[in-house]
Protein backbone atom coordinates (compact mmCIF):
# COMPACT_ATOMS: atom_id res chain seq x y z
CA UNK A 1 0.00 0.00 0.00
CA UNK A 2 1.26 3.43 -0.81
CA UNK A 3 2.40 5.65 2.01
CA UNK A 4 -0.24 8.27 1.31
CA UNK A 5 -2.93 5.61 1.39
CA UNK A 6 -1.63 4.29 4.71
CA UNK A 7 -1.63 7.76 6.19
CA UNK A 8 -5.18 8.32 4.97
CA UNK A 9 -6.25 4.97 6.44
CA UNK A 10 -4.74 5.94 9.77
CA UNK A 11 -6.51 9.27 9.79
CA UNK A 12 -9.84 7.72 8.85
CA UNK A 13 -9.41 5.02 11.45
CA UNK A 14 -8.54 7.49 14.17
CA UNK A 15 -11.48 9.70 13.23
CA UNK A 16 -13.83 6.74 13.47
CA UNK A 17 -12.68 6.08 17.02
CA UNK A 18 -13.60 9.62 18.00
CA UNK A 19 -16.89 9.58 16.17
CA UNK A 20 -17.82 6.29 17.84
CA UNK A 21 -17.00 7.78 21.21
CA UNK A 22 -14.35 5.16 21.90
CA UNK A 23 -11.80 7.92 22.35
CA UNK A 24 -12.30 11.48 23.51
CA UNK A 25 -10.22 14.66 23.27
CA UNK A 26 -7.94 13.58 26.10
CA UNK A 27 -6.35 11.16 23.63
CA UNK A 28 -5.53 14.15 21.44
CA UNK A 29 -3.95 15.78 24.49
CA UNK A 30 -1.64 12.78 24.81
CA UNK A 31 -0.72 13.04 21.15
CA UNK A 32 0.25 16.65 21.72
CA UNK A 33 2.76 15.45 24.29
CA UNK A 34 4.51 13.29 21.71
CA UNK A 35 7.41 14.76 19.78
CA UNK A 36 10.84 13.90 18.42
CA UNK A 37 12.26 13.64 21.93
CA UNK A 38 9.41 11.35 23.00
CA UNK A 39 8.27 9.70 19.78
CA UNK A 40 6.51 6.78 21.43
CA UNK A 41 4.93 8.57 24.33
CA UNK A 42 1.33 7.72 23.49
CA UNK A 43 1.89 4.03 22.92
CA UNK A 44 3.98 3.82 26.08
CA UNK A 45 1.34 5.43 28.26
CA UNK A 46 -1.36 3.34 26.67
CA UNK A 47 0.68 0.18 27.25
CA UNK A 48 0.98 1.08 30.93
CA UNK A 49 -2.76 1.66 30.96
CA UNK A 50 -3.31 -1.83 29.51
CA UNK A 51 -1.04 -3.43 32.12
CA UNK A 52 -2.70 -1.51 34.92
CA UNK A 53 -6.19 -2.29 33.67
CA UNK A 54 -5.56 -5.99 33.18
CA UNK A 55 -4.53 -6.15 36.81
CA UNK A 56 -7.51 -4.14 38.02
CA UNK A 57 -10.01 -6.16 36.02
CA UNK A 58 -8.52 -9.33 37.43
CA UNK A 59 -8.79 -8.00 40.98
CA UNK A 60 -12.37 -6.93 40.32
CA UNK A 61 -13.36 -10.35 39.06
CA UNK A 62 -11.88 -11.93 42.16
CA UNK A 63 -13.54 -9.45 44.50
CA UNK A 64 -16.96 -9.88 42.94
CA UNK A 65 -16.69 -13.64 43.03
CA UNK A 66 -16.37 -13.69 46.79
CA UNK A 67 -19.19 -15.16 48.88
CA UNK A 68 -19.60 -11.80 50.55
CA UNK A 69 -18.61 -8.94 48.30
CA UNK A 70 -16.56 -6.28 50.02
CA UNK A 71 -17.60 -3.09 48.25
CA UNK A 72 -14.94 -1.18 50.12
CA UNK A 73 -12.48 -3.12 48.03
CA UNK A 74 -14.43 -3.05 44.78
CA UNK A 75 -15.08 0.68 44.60
CA UNK A 76 -11.45 1.89 44.80
CA UNK A 77 -10.55 -0.44 41.93
CA UNK A 78 -13.31 0.97 39.78
CA UNK A 79 -12.34 4.49 40.78
CA UNK A 80 -8.78 3.77 39.72
CA UNK A 81 -9.84 2.35 36.38
CA UNK A 82 -12.15 5.26 35.82
CA UNK A 83 -9.27 7.65 36.46
CA UNK A 84 -6.74 6.00 34.24
CA UNK A 85 -9.17 5.44 31.38
CA UNK A 86 -10.14 9.09 31.63
CA UNK A 87 -6.48 10.11 31.53
CA UNK A 88 -5.86 8.39 28.25
CA UNK A 89 -9.16 9.31 26.67
CA UNK A 90 -10.84 5.88 26.77
CA UNK A 91 -14.23 7.50 27.06
CA UNK A 92 -16.49 4.47 26.92
CA UNK A 93 -14.48 2.63 29.54
CA UNK A 94 -14.65 5.67 31.77
CA UNK A 95 -18.41 5.99 31.33
CA UNK A 96 -18.90 2.30 32.08
CA UNK A 97 -16.90 2.79 35.28
CA UNK A 98 -19.15 5.65 36.30
CA UNK A 99 -22.19 3.39 36.07
CA UNK A 100 -20.29 0.66 37.88
CA UNK A 101 -19.57 2.97 40.80
CA UNK A 102 -23.23 3.82 41.25
CA UNK A 103 -24.03 0.11 41.61
CA UNK A 104 -21.19 -0.21 44.11
CA UNK A 105 -22.71 2.60 46.07
CA UNK A 106 -26.01 0.75 46.12
CA UNK A 107 -24.15 -2.42 47.07
CA UNK A 108 -25.93 -4.14 44.23
CA UNK A 109 -23.96 -7.31 43.52
CA UNK A 110 -25.95 -8.34 40.46
CA UNK A 111 -25.65 -4.86 39.02
CA UNK A 112 -21.93 -4.84 39.67
CA UNK A 113 -21.47 -8.12 37.87
CA UNK A 114 -23.26 -6.71 34.83
CA UNK A 115 -21.18 -3.56 35.03
CA UNK A 116 -17.98 -5.51 35.17
CA UNK A 117 -18.98 -7.29 31.99
CA UNK A 118 -19.75 -3.98 30.35
CA UNK A 119 -16.45 -2.46 31.46
CA UNK A 120 -14.57 -5.47 30.16
CA UNK A 121 -16.39 -5.26 26.86
CA UNK A 122 -15.51 -1.60 26.41
CA UNK A 123 -11.97 -2.16 27.60
CA UNK A 124 -11.26 -4.96 25.14
CA UNK A 125 -12.79 -2.86 22.41
CA UNK A 126 -10.55 0.14 23.03
CA UNK A 127 -7.57 -2.11 23.52
CA UNK A 128 -8.20 -3.78 20.22
CA UNK A 129 -8.74 -0.47 18.41
CA UNK A 130 -5.65 1.17 19.86
CA UNK A 131 -3.47 -1.82 19.09
CA UNK A 132 -4.68 -1.59 15.50
CA UNK A 133 -3.97 2.12 15.48
CA UNK A 134 -0.43 1.65 16.73
CA UNK A 135 0.15 -1.05 14.10
CA UNK A 136 -0.95 1.34 11.39
CA UNK A 137 1.45 3.94 12.77
CA UNK A 138 4.28 1.45 12.84
CA UNK A 139 3.65 0.50 9.22
CA UNK A 140 3.84 4.14 8.22
CA UNK A 141 7.04 4.73 10.12
CA UNK A 142 8.54 1.52 8.74
CA UNK A 143 7.81 2.77 5.25
CA UNK A 144 9.74 5.91 6.00
CA UNK A 145 6.69 8.11 6.47
CA UNK A 146 5.54 10.47 9.18
CA UNK A 147 2.44 10.07 11.28
CA UNK A 148 0.01 12.74 10.09
CA UNK A 149 -1.14 15.16 12.76
CA UNK A 150 -4.76 14.81 13.73
CA UNK A 151 -7.01 17.43 12.25
CA UNK A 152 -9.72 18.65 14.55
CA UNK A 153 -12.08 19.86 11.91
CA UNK A 154 -14.07 16.68 11.39
CA UNK B 1 2.92 -1.07 39.59
CA UNK B 2 3.81 -1.36 43.22
CA UNK B 3 5.70 1.40 44.89
CA UNK B 4 9.30 0.48 45.30
CA UNK B 5 10.38 2.64 48.21
CA UNK B 6 12.02 5.19 45.97
CA UNK B 7 11.17 8.75 45.20
CA UNK B 8 10.95 8.41 41.43
CA UNK B 9 7.77 6.94 40.15
CA UNK B 10 9.43 4.16 38.23
CA UNK B 11 12.46 2.11 38.98
CA UNK B 12 15.36 3.13 36.80
CA UNK B 13 15.32 -0.20 34.96
CA UNK B 14 11.61 0.16 34.27
CA UNK B 15 12.07 3.64 32.91
CA UNK B 16 14.96 2.50 30.76
CA UNK B 17 12.93 -0.32 29.27
CA UNK B 18 9.91 1.84 28.83
CA UNK B 19 12.11 4.68 27.66
CA UNK B 20 9.91 7.40 28.94
CA UNK B 21 11.50 10.81 29.07
CA UNK B 22 14.80 11.57 30.68
CA UNK B 23 15.61 10.38 34.14
CA UNK B 24 18.69 12.46 34.54
CA UNK B 25 19.07 14.40 37.74
CA UNK B 26 21.61 17.14 37.27
CA UNK B 27 21.93 19.63 40.12
CA UNK B 28 18.85 21.78 40.25
CA UNK B 29 19.19 24.97 38.30
CA UNK B 30 18.17 27.94 40.44
CA UNK B 31 16.16 29.39 37.59
CA UNK B 32 14.36 26.21 36.71
CA UNK B 33 10.96 25.57 38.15
CA UNK B 34 10.89 22.39 40.20
CA UNK B 35 7.57 20.68 40.70
CA UNK B 36 6.75 17.88 43.08
CA UNK B 37 3.93 15.80 41.64
CA UNK B 38 1.99 13.41 43.86
CA UNK B 39 -0.37 10.78 42.45
CA UNK B 40 -0.98 7.15 43.32
CA UNK B 41 -1.94 6.32 39.73
CA UNK B 42 1.01 5.36 37.57
CA UNK B 43 -0.67 6.40 34.34
CA UNK B 44 -1.51 9.80 35.80
CA UNK B 45 2.00 10.27 37.14
CA UNK B 46 3.49 9.63 33.72
CA UNK B 47 1.10 12.04 32.08
CA UNK B 48 1.49 14.83 34.62
CA UNK B 49 5.23 14.41 34.56
CA UNK B 50 5.27 14.75 30.78
CA UNK B 51 2.91 17.71 30.89
CA UNK B 52 5.23 19.45 33.33
CA UNK B 53 8.43 18.58 31.51
CA UNK B 54 7.06 19.78 28.22
CA UNK B 55 6.45 23.14 29.91
CA UNK B 56 10.09 23.22 31.02
CA UNK B 57 9.65 22.17 34.62
CA UNK B 58 11.89 19.87 36.54
CA UNK B 59 9.71 17.16 37.99
CA UNK B 60 9.89 14.82 40.92
CA UNK B 61 6.97 12.41 40.91
CA UNK B 62 6.00 10.36 43.95
CA UNK B 63 3.19 7.95 44.52
CA UNK B 64 1.89 8.98 47.92
CA UNK B 65 1.53 11.81 50.39
CA UNK B 66 3.95 10.06 52.75
CA UNK B 67 6.62 9.92 50.10
CA UNK B 68 6.01 13.57 49.35
CA UNK B 69 6.56 14.48 52.99
CA UNK B 70 9.60 12.24 53.04
CA UNK B 71 11.02 13.97 49.99
CA UNK B 72 10.40 17.40 51.46
CA UNK B 73 11.82 16.35 54.78
CA UNK B 74 8.65 17.37 56.59
CA UNK B 75 7.95 14.00 58.16
CA UNK B 76 10.91 14.34 60.48
CA UNK B 77 11.29 17.44 62.52
CA UNK B 78 15.02 17.93 62.04
CA UNK B 79 15.98 20.53 59.47
CA UNK B 80 17.04 18.81 56.32
CA UNK B 81 20.57 19.52 55.17
CA UNK B 82 19.26 19.03 51.68
CA UNK B 83 16.72 21.79 52.09
CA UNK B 84 18.57 24.29 49.96
CA UNK B 85 18.88 21.89 47.12
CA UNK B 86 15.25 20.94 47.13
CA UNK B 87 13.77 24.29 46.04
CA UNK B 88 10.32 23.02 45.36
CA UNK B 89 8.41 25.71 43.52
CA UNK B 90 5.10 23.97 43.19
CA UNK B 91 3.43 20.91 44.61
CA UNK B 92 0.70 19.34 42.55
CA UNK B 93 -1.20 16.52 44.13
CA UNK B 94 -4.10 14.22 43.44
CA UNK B 95 -6.93 14.47 45.93
CA UNK B 96 -8.09 10.85 46.18
CA UNK B 97 -5.19 8.75 47.32
CA UNK B 98 -5.11 5.78 49.68
CA UNK B 99 -3.52 6.46 53.04
CA UNK B 100 -3.08 10.20 52.97
CA UNK B 101 -5.43 12.23 50.78
CA UNK B 102 -4.26 15.27 48.87
CA UNK B 103 -6.19 17.40 51.31
CA UNK B 104 -4.32 15.92 54.27
CA UNK B 105 -1.05 16.44 52.45
CA UNK B 106 -2.03 20.03 51.78
CA UNK B 107 -2.68 20.60 55.48
CA UNK B 108 0.65 19.13 56.47
CA UNK B 109 2.47 21.31 53.94
CA UNK B 110 0.70 24.41 55.20
CA UNK B 111 1.64 23.49 58.77
CA UNK B 112 5.30 23.28 57.80
CA UNK B 113 7.34 26.42 58.33
CA UNK B 114 9.69 25.49 55.51
CA UNK B 115 7.12 24.72 52.87
CA UNK B 116 3.90 26.51 53.73
CA UNK B 117 4.66 29.16 51.15
CA UNK B 118 5.02 26.70 48.33
CA UNK B 119 1.91 26.82 46.19
CA UNK B 120 -0.09 23.61 46.28
CA UNK B 121 -2.43 22.63 43.48
CA UNK B 122 -5.00 19.89 43.92
CA UNK B 123 -6.13 17.62 41.09
CA UNK B 124 -9.30 15.61 41.19
CA UNK B 125 -11.47 13.68 38.78
CA UNK B 126 -14.49 14.63 40.85
CA UNK B 127 -16.04 18.05 40.54
CA UNK B 128 -17.32 18.37 44.09
CA UNK B 129 -17.91 21.95 45.14
CA UNK B 130 -17.48 21.37 48.85
CA UNK B 131 -14.23 19.56 48.15
CA UNK B 132 -12.93 22.41 46.04
CA UNK B 133 -13.95 24.94 48.68
CA UNK B 134 -12.32 22.98 51.46
CA UNK B 135 -9.03 22.78 49.59
CA UNK B 136 -9.00 26.42 48.65
CA UNK B 137 -9.85 27.40 52.22
CA UNK B 138 -6.98 25.30 53.46
CA UNK B 139 -4.68 27.30 51.21
CA UNK B 140 -4.55 25.46 47.93
CA UNK B 141 -3.69 27.77 45.08
CA UNK B 142 -5.77 26.07 42.46
CA UNK B 143 -7.91 23.07 41.79
CA UNK B 144 -7.57 21.23 38.51
CA UNK B 145 -10.20 18.89 37.21
CA UNK B 146 -8.81 15.67 35.81
CA UNK B 147 -7.95 14.69 33.21
CA UNK B 148 -5.39 17.48 33.29
CA UNK B 149 -4.75 19.21 30.00
CA UNK B 150 -1.73 20.96 28.60
CA UNK B 151 -3.51 24.31 28.85
CA UNK B 152 -4.02 23.78 32.60
CA UNK B 153 -0.34 23.13 33.17
CA UNK B 154 0.75 26.00 30.94
CA UNK B 155 -1.41 28.32 32.99
CA UNK B 156 0.26 27.16 36.19
CA UNK B 157 3.65 27.48 34.58
CA UNK B 158 3.07 31.04 33.44
CA UNK B 159 2.08 32.04 36.91
CA UNK B 160 5.13 30.43 38.48
CA UNK B 161 7.56 31.89 35.96
CA UNK B 162 6.30 35.36 36.70
CA UNK B 163 6.55 34.78 40.43
CA UNK B 164 10.00 33.21 40.37
CA UNK B 165 11.38 35.99 38.24
CA UNK B 166 10.38 38.60 40.77
CA UNK B 167 11.50 36.74 43.83
CA UNK B 168 14.82 37.45 45.45
CA UNK B 169 17.28 34.82 46.54
CA UNK B 170 15.90 31.41 47.22
CA UNK B 171 12.53 32.48 48.45
CA UNK B 172 9.70 31.36 46.25
CA UNK B 173 7.02 33.40 47.88
CA UNK B 174 3.57 33.98 46.56
CA UNK B 175 1.99 37.39 46.91
CA UNK B 176 0.23 37.36 50.27
CA UNK B 177 -3.11 38.19 48.78
CA UNK B 178 -3.73 36.75 45.39
CA UNK B 179 -6.17 38.83 43.40
CA UNK B 180 -9.75 37.60 43.55
CA UNK B 181 -10.96 35.46 40.72
CA UNK B 182 -11.98 37.31 37.62
CA UNK B 183 -15.19 35.70 36.51
CA UNK B 184 -15.79 35.32 32.81
CA UNK B 185 -18.90 36.98 31.38
CA UNK B 186 -20.63 33.63 31.20
CA UNK B 187 -20.27 32.98 34.91
CA UNK B 188 -22.96 33.61 37.40
CA UNK B 189 -22.36 36.43 39.83
CA UNK B 190 -23.47 34.37 42.77
CA UNK B 191 -20.30 32.35 42.62
CA UNK B 192 -18.01 33.38 45.45
CA UNK B 193 -14.72 34.92 44.39
CA UNK B 194 -11.82 32.72 45.21
CA UNK B 195 -8.10 33.02 45.07
CA UNK B 196 -6.68 31.24 42.12
CA UNK B 197 -3.76 31.40 39.77
CA UNK B 198 -4.72 34.10 37.33
CA UNK B 199 -3.23 33.85 33.88
CA UNK B 200 -0.80 36.40 32.56
CA UNK B 201 -2.34 38.98 30.35
CA UNK B 202 -0.26 37.56 27.56
CA UNK B 203 -1.59 34.09 28.16
CA UNK B 204 -4.12 33.13 25.57
CA UNK B 205 -5.90 30.72 27.89
CA UNK B 206 -9.19 31.94 29.27
CA UNK B 207 -9.74 32.47 33.01
CA UNK B 208 -9.64 29.15 34.78
CA UNK B 209 -13.14 29.23 36.10
CA UNK B 210 -16.02 29.03 33.74
CA UNK B 211 -19.52 27.80 34.21
CA UNK B 212 -20.37 27.21 30.61
CA UNK B 213 -19.45 24.21 28.53
CA UNK B 214 -16.12 24.06 26.86
CA UNK B 215 -17.16 26.12 23.89
CA UNK B 216 -17.61 29.33 25.84
CA UNK B 217 -14.34 30.85 24.74
CA UNK B 218 -14.94 32.90 21.62
CA UNK B 219 -11.38 32.48 20.49
CA UNK B 220 -11.56 28.72 20.28
CA UNK B 221 -12.60 26.95 17.10
CA UNK B 222 -16.23 25.87 16.67
CA UNK B 223 -17.14 22.81 18.66
CA UNK B 224 -15.95 19.76 16.80
CA UNK B 225 -17.47 16.31 17.23
CA UNK B 226 -14.45 15.48 19.34
CA UNK B 227 -15.32 18.19 21.80
CA UNK B 228 -18.95 17.28 21.77
CA UNK B 229 -17.98 13.79 22.92
CA UNK B 230 -16.02 15.17 25.81
CA UNK B 231 -18.33 18.03 26.64
CA UNK B 232 -20.15 18.30 29.95
CA UNK B 233 -23.19 16.92 28.13
CA UNK B 234 -21.74 13.50 28.66
CA UNK B 235 -20.38 14.02 32.10
CA UNK B 236 -23.25 15.24 34.28
CA UNK B 237 -23.91 11.65 35.28
CA UNK B 238 -20.30 11.41 36.33
CA UNK B 239 -20.45 14.56 38.38
CA UNK B 240 -23.66 13.70 40.12
CA UNK B 241 -22.73 10.14 40.85
CA UNK B 242 -19.44 11.30 42.22
CA UNK B 243 -21.00 13.59 44.74
CA UNK B 244 -20.93 10.60 47.04
CA UNK B 245 -18.60 12.25 49.48
CA UNK B 246 -20.95 15.07 50.29
CA UNK B 247 -24.41 14.66 51.58
CA UNK B 248 -25.38 18.18 52.54
CA UNK B 249 -27.98 19.94 50.44
CA UNK B 250 -25.54 22.62 49.41
CA UNK B 251 -23.57 20.05 47.57
CA UNK B 252 -26.39 19.47 45.13
CA UNK B 253 -24.70 20.23 41.85
CA UNK B 254 -26.70 23.24 40.84
CA UNK B 255 -25.47 24.72 37.61
CA UNK B 256 -24.87 28.07 39.27
CA UNK B 257 -22.19 26.86 41.65
CA UNK B 258 -20.59 24.35 39.39
CA UNK B 259 -17.14 25.51 38.50
CA UNK B 260 -14.76 23.60 36.37
CA UNK B 261 -11.21 24.84 36.25
CA UNK B 262 -10.93 23.76 32.72
CA UNK B 263 -9.70 25.45 29.61
CA UNK B 264 -11.82 24.67 26.58
CA UNK B 265 -10.47 22.47 23.89
CA UNK B 266 -6.84 21.97 23.28
CA UNK B 267 -4.13 24.48 23.69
Amino acid sequence: MELVQMQKSLQDYTKSLFLDGVLDSQFLQLQQLQDESNPDFVSQVVTLFFQDSDRILNDLSLSLDQQVVDFKKVDPHVHQLKGSSSSIGAQRVKNACVVFRSFCEQQNVEGCHRCLQQVKKEYYLVKNRLETLFKLEQQIVASGGMIPAMELGF
Amino acid sequence: MASDGGVSCLRRSEMMSVGIGGIDSPPLDVDEVHVLAVDDSLVDRIVIERLLRITSCKVTAVDSGWRALEFLGIDNEKASAELDRLKVDLIITDYCMPGMTGYELLKKIKESSSFRQVPVVIMSSENVITRIDRCLEEGAEDFLLKPVKLADVKRLRNYLARDVKHSNGNKRKLPKDSPPLTLSPDSSDSSPPRSTLSPDSSDSSPPPSTLSPDSSDSSSPPLSPVEIFSSPLLSPLDDEVDDVLTSSPESTPSLVRRQKMRSPGLD
